[in-house]
């Protein structure tokens, strides 16, 4: 058993989400609507080192399995994770992440003057680009601190 | 054309764009020819904030087809300033109208008011985003005075917030015109829209001084440097002086320059250039009738 194991306990059923970009795990959170209030068990590493990534982040949810959805969307801040279902302390499935086209009512847009940030009753866009994402309704594209622009509920 | 919306130039093919200016010249040299072609249509004018042009161009084009046109009156006379959701607005007037004309103050607008409603939504100007019909006119105007073939266009303003320029920039990559941005650095072209001109490999090249490539251009398109968008008055007036074009100015352009501007113009084109024969601003403005008349023909 690894540092890094030993820091963060084995989940009997739920998804770890392993080689998030270091620093990225509360936004990853964020993404899953993780806030503590709902009573899920999560563990969570931080800046643990790693082979591959130098410092990487880690989350272990008990008793969740990610949709593809959730898991498309961790792609924006975390290109290199990699999910793990767990069943019966065994992990059944593992897979990358991988970039949507586009994601919805994920992030809110950074234009002050977009329509999606007045009281109207939609959610907001984004295109997924090479290199950062860009607002359906005012073309605005974010490249930079995409994280800061998160707005899960 | 068919085209359910018109929301950004960037829909618009070469094809589309030959297609509304062709239609137009036609009914430009035969008005009474299309003057009942829609004579049991009414267009919605939604308009959320000042307009002159583009407002009464839409209303005298489609009152030229034979139309009419219901018009929403200012936003302080309307549901809007009651608490109304733009959504809500359009779902409403849709049931009135054929077609909806759509200016509103935030981007994205005419693209959201398109999910809410069935008839067709024409973008008049969404902020600081698209005015795609506008584009259409200044293509007009371009092909009536420069052609597309071998153009170099200067474009020298507020390129940051000014959705003409967006539009017409995106319109222009159809024809390979090469483009020419002159702005002060704090004006430059958005991020999204020098995204747009380098994946449809756009030839473009920026400045800050117009004397750089005047004398290269066939047409120059100047806009307003806007004022409100400064948060100091005097970085306003160091940099809105040195984008004003005047006559002595353009003795070092070609003979056969285009200066165009979408108007209304503050100090940016000295009136002693409206004598030169190098001004086409108002022939431009004038041109909003027969090429929304053509518009509306194609998408009614």
């Amino acid at each position: 058993m690894t540092d890094t194991e030993l820091r963060v306990s084995k989940i009997e059923n739920g998804t770890v989400i392993d080689h998030i970009t270091g620093g990225q795990a509360l936004n990853v959170l964020a993404i899953l609507g993780i806030d503590g209030t709902s009573g899920e068990e999560v563990s969570v590493g931080m800046n643990v080192p790693s082979d591959r990534l130098g410092r990487k982040d880690i989350v272990k949810v008990e008793g969740r399995e990610l949709s593809q959805n959730e898991v498309d969307v961790l792609s924006l801040i975390a290109p290199a994770a990699t999910i793990n279902i767990v069943r019966d302390f065994d992990v059944v499935e593992k897979h990358r992440v991988s970039r949507p086209s586009e994601v919805t009512g994920v992030l809110s847009c950074p234009n002050a003057n977009c329509i999606t940030t007045e009281s109207e009753p939609v959610e907001s866009r984004f295109e997924v680009l090479e290199e950062g994402v860009r607002c359906t309704y005012c073309d605005t594209i974010i490249r930079e601190s995409i994280a800061a622009h998160i707005s899960v509920e | 054309m068919r085209h359910d919306h018109l929301l950004s130039a960037k829909q618009l093919s070469r094809g589309d764009i030959e297609a509304v200016l062709d239609r137009a010249a036609e009914m430009a040299a035969d008005p009474g020819a299309v003057a009942e072609a829609h004579d049991d249509r009414l267009l919605g004018l939604c308009f959320f904030e000042p307009s002159t042009r583009t407002k009464m161009s839409f209303d005298a084009a489609m009152k030229r087809l034979g139309g009419d046109t219901i018009d929403m009156g200012s936003v302080e006379s309307s549901s809007v300033k009651k608490g109304e959701s733009l959504a809500d607005t359009v779902r409403v007037i849709e049931g009135y109208a054929d077609a909806l004309v759509l200016r509103h103050p935030s981007e994205g607008s005419a693209k959201l008011a398109s999910e809410f409603v069935d008839v067709p939504v024409l973008n008049a100007g969404d902020g600081a985003g698209q005015h795609p019909t506008q584009t259409l006119l200044d293509l007009y105007t371009i092909r009536e005075n420069a052609g597309f073939e071998d153009l170099t266009v200067g474009i020298m303003g507020d390129l940051k917030y000014g959705r003409t320029v967006h539009s017409l920039a995106h319109a222009l990559t159809n024809f390979d015109a090469s483009q020419h941005f002159v702005s002060p650095e704090s004006l430059r072209l958005p991020r999204s829209v020098r995204y747009d001109l380098h994946e449809a490999g756009a030839q473009v090249r920026e400045h800050t001084d117009i004397e750089e490539v005047l004398e290269t251009l066939d047409v120059l398109y100047v806009t307003r440097i806007q004022r409100e968008r400064f948060p100091d008055e005097n970085e306003y007036r160091q940099v809105a002086g040195e984008y004003r074009i005047d006559a002595e100015l353009l003795e070092s352009a070609r003979d056969d320059l285009t200066v165009m501007h979408p108007l209304p113009r503050v100090d940016e084109i000295a009136p002693d250039v409206d004598e030169t024969d190098h001004a086409r601003y108002f022939e431009q403005a004038h041109n909003g009738v027969p090429v929304r008349m053509a518009l509306l023909d194609l998408m009614l």
